[in-house]
C-alpha cells in the first residue's frame, strides 16, 4: 500500500477518535482500521505521527473502544477552561478555573478510588454530583483538621497564597436564585456541569436522575483519566511535590500509616 | 499558609476575635435595615428575626435532611407580625425573606462571610488573616429541593458559647437547669433545656455525617477505635440526657400541677413540652447509634470482599487530589489546567464550507418510518454460575466447622487449620464467620435444628497476616427449648 494511502487511513482511524462515540463494534470501517492499528506496525507508527502533527497523543487502540486522543496543550483541538467555563479567562480569576478542575479531578478519583481500579480495563466506577461534591469536601475538611492545630487561617492580604481547599470549602455546596433555577457558581452547579459535560464528551453515560444525576464510566474514560493522571503527576513532579505509593488505596480518614500497617 | 509556627499566635484572642465576627452579620442587619429602598424596614429589630431564623432552622435539621426555607419564612414572619402588629402580612414575610437572604448572603460568590482580623506573632509582627465563615448553608435534600442547615458558627452563636467541648458544656447546662428548677425560675429553665436539645441534635448531626462516609468507602472511617468511642460517647449522652430529663419532667411536671398564677403555668407547660420533645431527639439519636453498628457491617459485606487487583498505577487520591488541594491557588491553577485539557477529551472546531452548508440547507429532511424495522427474537443461553470458590473448599468447610458444643475455637486457630488444608479456604473461612456473627437464632430454633453455630466478639484483636478486626470465637451453640430447661 502506498504511503499516501496509509496516511489517509491512519488520518481517517484518528477522525474516529475524535468522535468519541463512535465505537468499532458499531462501525465496520472503524473496526477494519483498528484491526490494522493493532497488528501493522508501519501503520501504527503513521497513525502516531499524524496524531503528532495535530498536537494529539494516541492514549490507546482496543478493539473495545477504538483509539483513544488525547490534546496536548496547545492543540486545535484541546477544550480550553476559558471555552468550556465563562468567566474564567481573567488573570484574577484561577481560583474560579482551580473550582472547575477539582470538580472534574474529584469525579475521576471518586469513580477510581484505589489504584487498582484504574488499572483494571473492566472497572466501572458509578458516582453522582453530589456524591462527587461530598467527596471533595471530605477530603477538603480532612486537610482542614490536619492543620487544625496551628493557627491556620489563610493571609488577608495575599489571596493567591490561599490553599486550593480552601478555596473549595469556602464556595456554597448548593443555593436557590430567585428565579428558581440552582445556583451554578456553587460546587455542586459546577460539578454537575463537568459531570454533564463528561457525559456530552462520550467519557460517562448518565445512568438516572438521583443524587443530582448518577453516571457510569466508560473504558474510554479510564484511559483518559490515566493519561491526564500522568500528564498531572509530571507537573506536580516539578513543582517538587510527590508521593510515592506503593499501589495500595489510600483513601482513608482517621487511620494513619502507623495503623494500617497494624492490620 | 503564612510561615506562622504553631503555639506562636495568641489562639485564645483569635477565638474571640472569630467569636465576635460570627455576630456581626446579625448586627450588620439592624444597621442596613433603613436603607432597603423597596420597604421601610425601620420599625423591625432585625437581629431579632435572624435569631429567631437560626432556632427555626436548628430545631427543624433532623437526620436527614434541612429546614425548609418557605416553612422558615412562614414561622419568622410570625415574629414580625408581633414586632409590627399594623403592618401588612406580605411585609412580614417580606423582612423575614430579607433577613434569611442576608444571613445566607446571597449576594457573594461563596455566599457566606469574611472577616479580617490581625494577630501579633511571635516576632512581633502584625499580620492580618480572612476567617471565612458561614450562618446558614443550603444544601440538598434527598427530593433535589433545597434545604437549610444552620453551621456549628450559627448554633455557637445561638447557645452563646463558643469553642467548648461537647459534654463539658453539657454538664455545665444540667446543672444549671436543675438549680433553676429549684429556685423556680423557669423562663431560664426553658432556654437550658433548649440548650441541651441543641447538643442532642449536634451529636446526631456528627453521626450522620459519619455514616454517610461509611457508605461511601467503608475505609474513610476509623471502625476500629474512633468510632467506637464516638458511639459510646454518644450512648452515654443519651443515658445522661434521660436520666436528667425523666427527673426534671418530673419535677416540671409538679410544678405546673401546683403552679398558682396562670402564668406560672403556662411556662411550666411550654417547658413539659419542651423537655418531651428534647426527650423525643434522644430516641431519635438512639436509634440512630444502635443501627450505626448493622449499617457498617452491611457495608463492610459489600465492600471488603470487592477483589482488588495488584497494579502498579496512580493513586489519584493521594498522588494527585490532595497534593493539588493543598497547593496555592496560583499553582494549583497551573497543575489542574493540565489535567483538565488531557482529561476532558478533544473538541472538533467547525470549519464550514459554503457550499456545503448550502446544499446542506436546501436538503429535505429524510423521512423516517414510523415503526423502524423488524425485531429478530435474540437466541439467548442460559449460563449457570460458577461458585466463586472451588467445590472441594465448601466440604472442606463444613469439615472444619462441625464443631464439639464443648469445645469452641477461635477464628485466628481456624484460620491457621484452613491455610493448611486449601489455599483459598482461609477467605471462605472468614466469610463464613462473618455472617455466623450476625447469625439470628430465632430461625433455627424455629426449624428445629439442635445446634446453631455462632460467632462471638469478646473484644480480641485478630493478629494475622491476611485479615484484621476482631479474634472472634466460633462455637456449636446446642439449642434446647425453654420446656427442656425447665425440666432439667
Amino acid at each position: 500500500m502506498s504511503t499516501i494511502e496509509t496516511t489517509t487511513d491512519a488520518a481517517r482511524l484518528i477522525s474516529y477518535g475524535l468522535r468519541p462515540k463512535m465505537l468499532p463494534a458499531r462501525d465496520e470501517e472503524y473496526r477494519t482500521l483498528v484491526g490494522r492499528a493493532r497488528t501493522d506496525d508501519d501503520f501504527t507508527a503513521a497513525v502516531h505521527a499524524v496524531a503528532a502533527g495535530l498536537g494529539l497523543v494516541v492514549i490507546e487502540v482496543t478493539e473495545r473502544t477504538g483509539i483513544v486522543v488525547a490534546s496536548t496543550e496547545d492543540s486545535p483541538f484541546a477544550i480550553r477552561m476559558t471555552d468550556y467555563a465563562r468567566r474564567t479567562s481573567s488573570e484574577g480569576k484561577a481560583a474560579e478555573r482551580v473550582v472547575h478542575a477539582l470538580a472534574h479531578l474529584g469525579a475521576a478519583t471518586l469513580a477510581y478510588p484505589r489504584p487498582a481500579d484504574l488499572a483494571d480495563e473492566s472497572y466501572i466506577g458509578r458516582i453522582s454530583t453530589e456524591g462527587v461534591d461530598a467527596f471533595v469536601r471530605e477530603a477538603c475538611a480532612r486537610l482542614a483538621d490536619r492543620v487544625d492545630d496551628e493557627h491556620t487561617d489563610a493571609s488577608a492580604t495575599e489571596p493567591d497564597l490561599d490553599a486550593a481547599w480552601r478555596v473549595y470549602a469556602r464556595r456554597a455546596r448548593t443555593g436557590s436564585t430567585g428565579d428558581g433555577r440552582k445556583l451554578s457558581t456553587s460546587t455542586i452547579g459546577v460539578t454537575s456541569k463537568a459531570l454533564a459535560f463528561l457525559a456530552d464528551q462520550g467519557l460517562l453515560v448518565r445512568t438516572s436522575d438521583d443524587r443530582g444525576g448518577t453516571f457510569r464510566t466508560t473504558p474510554r474514560y479510564r484511559a483518559q483519566v490515566r493519561e491526564a493522571g500522568a500528564v498531572m503527576f509530571d507537573e506536580l513532579l516539578s513543582l517538587g511535590i510527590a508521593e510515592i505509593s506503593d499501589g495500595t488505596g489510600t483513601i482513608t480518614v482517621g487511620w494513619d500509616a502507623a495503623t494500617v500497617e497494624a492490620l | 499558609m503564612l510561615p506562622v509556627a504553631a503555639g506562636v499566635v495568641d489562639v485564645g484572642f483569635a477565638q474571640r476575635v472569630k467569636a465576635l465576627a460570627c455576630t456581626a452579620p446579625l448586627h450588620d442587619l439592624d444597621a442596613r435595615k433603613a436603607q432597603v429602598q423597596t420597604a421601610d424596614f425601620a420599625v423591625y429589630q432585625m437581629s431579632e428575626l435572624a435569631l429567631h431564623i437560626i432556632d427555626s432552622v436548628t430545631l427543624a435539621m433532623d437526620f436527614d435532611t434541612g429546614a425548609d426555607p418557605q416553612r422558615v419564612i412562614a414561622d419568622v414572619a410570625g415574629h414580625a407580625a408581633q414586632q409590627a402588629p399594623d403592618r401588612a402580612p406580605a411585609e412580614h414575610e417580606k423582612a423575614a425573606r430579607w433577613v434569611l437572604e442576608n444571613l445566607i448572603n446571597v449576594g457573594s460568590t461563596d455566599r457566606g462571610f469574611r472577616a479580617v482580623y490581625g494577630l501579633t506573632a511571635g516576632d512581633g509582627e502584625y499580620r492580618t488573616y480572612a476567617f471565612d465563615f458561614k450562618l446558614l448553608e443550603e444544601v440538598p435534600g434527598g427530593d433535589g429541593e433545597i434545604y437549610l442547615r444552620a453551621t456549628t458558627e450559627a448554633v455557637n452563636v445561638l447557645v452563646g458559647a463558643l469553642e467548648v467541648d461537647i459534654e463539658s458544656a453539657q454538664i455545665a447546662a444540667d446543672l444549671r437547669l436543675d438549680t433553676l428548677i429549684r429556685r423556680g425560675r423557669l423562663s431560664d429553665a426553658q432556654a437550658a433545656a433548649q440548650t441541651a436539645r441543641y447538643r442532642t441534635i449536634q451529636y446526631g448531626e456528627q453521626l450522620r455525617q459519619r455514616l454517610e462516609a461509611t457508605g461511601r468507602d467503608v475505609h474513610s472511617v476509623d471502625w476500629l477505635t474512633e468510632m467506637p468511642a464516638f458511639l459510646d460517647e454518644a450512648v452515654e449522652h443519651i443515658e445522661a440526657r434521660y436520666k436528667a430529663e425523666n427527673a426534671i419532667l418530673l419535677n416540671i411536671t409538679e410544678i405546673r400541677d401546683t403552679a398558682d398564677t396562670a402564668d406560672r403555668k403556662r411556662q411550666a407547660a411550654q417547658l413539659v413540652a419542651i423537655v418531651r420533645e428534647c426527650l423525643r431527639r434522644h430516641d431519635q439519636l438512639g436509634a440512630a447509634v444502635q443501627l450505626a453498628g448493622r449499617r457498617f457491617r452491611a457495608e463492610q459485606d459489600r465492600q471488603t470482599f470487592t477483589p482488588t487487583r495488584a497494579g502498579g498505577t496512580l493513586d489519584l487520591h493521594a498522588q494527585l487530589l490532595v497534593p493539588a488541594l493543598e497547593l496555592s491557588v496560583v499553582a494549583a491553577d497551573l497543575v489542574l489546567g493540565a489535567y483538565f485539557v488531557t482529561s476532558t477529551g478533544t473538541v472538533v472546531p467547525p470549519a464550514v464550507r459554503l457550499s456545503d452548508l448550502f446544499s446542506a440547507l436546501i436538503t429535505p429532511p429524510t423521512e423516517r418510518e414510523l415503526l423502524g424495522g423488524e425485531v429478530t427474537e435474540p437466541d439467548l443461553d442460559v449460563i449457570e454460575p460458577e461458585p466463586p470458590f472451588p467445590e472441594e473448599c465448601y466440604e472442606l468447610l463444613d469439615e472444619l466447622l462441625d464443631l464439639d458444643p464443648e469445645a469452641p475455637r477461635r477464628l485466628s486457630g481456624l484460620l491457621e487449620a484452613a491455610r493448611e488444608m486449601h489455599p483459598w479456604l482461609p477467605s471462605l473461612v472468614v466469610i463464613r464467620v462473618l455472617a455466623l456473627a450476625a447469625q439470628e437464632i430465632h430461625a433455627a430454633v424455629r426449624h428445629g435444628a439442635t445446634g446453631v453455630l455462632m460467632a462471638i466478639d469478646d473484644g480480641t484483636p485478630l493478629t494475622d497476616r491476611e485479615f484484621a478486626g476482631s479474634d472472634l470465637i466460633v462455637a456449636r451453640a446446642a439449642l434446647t427449648t425453654a420446656a427442656e430447661e425447665g425440666a432439667a
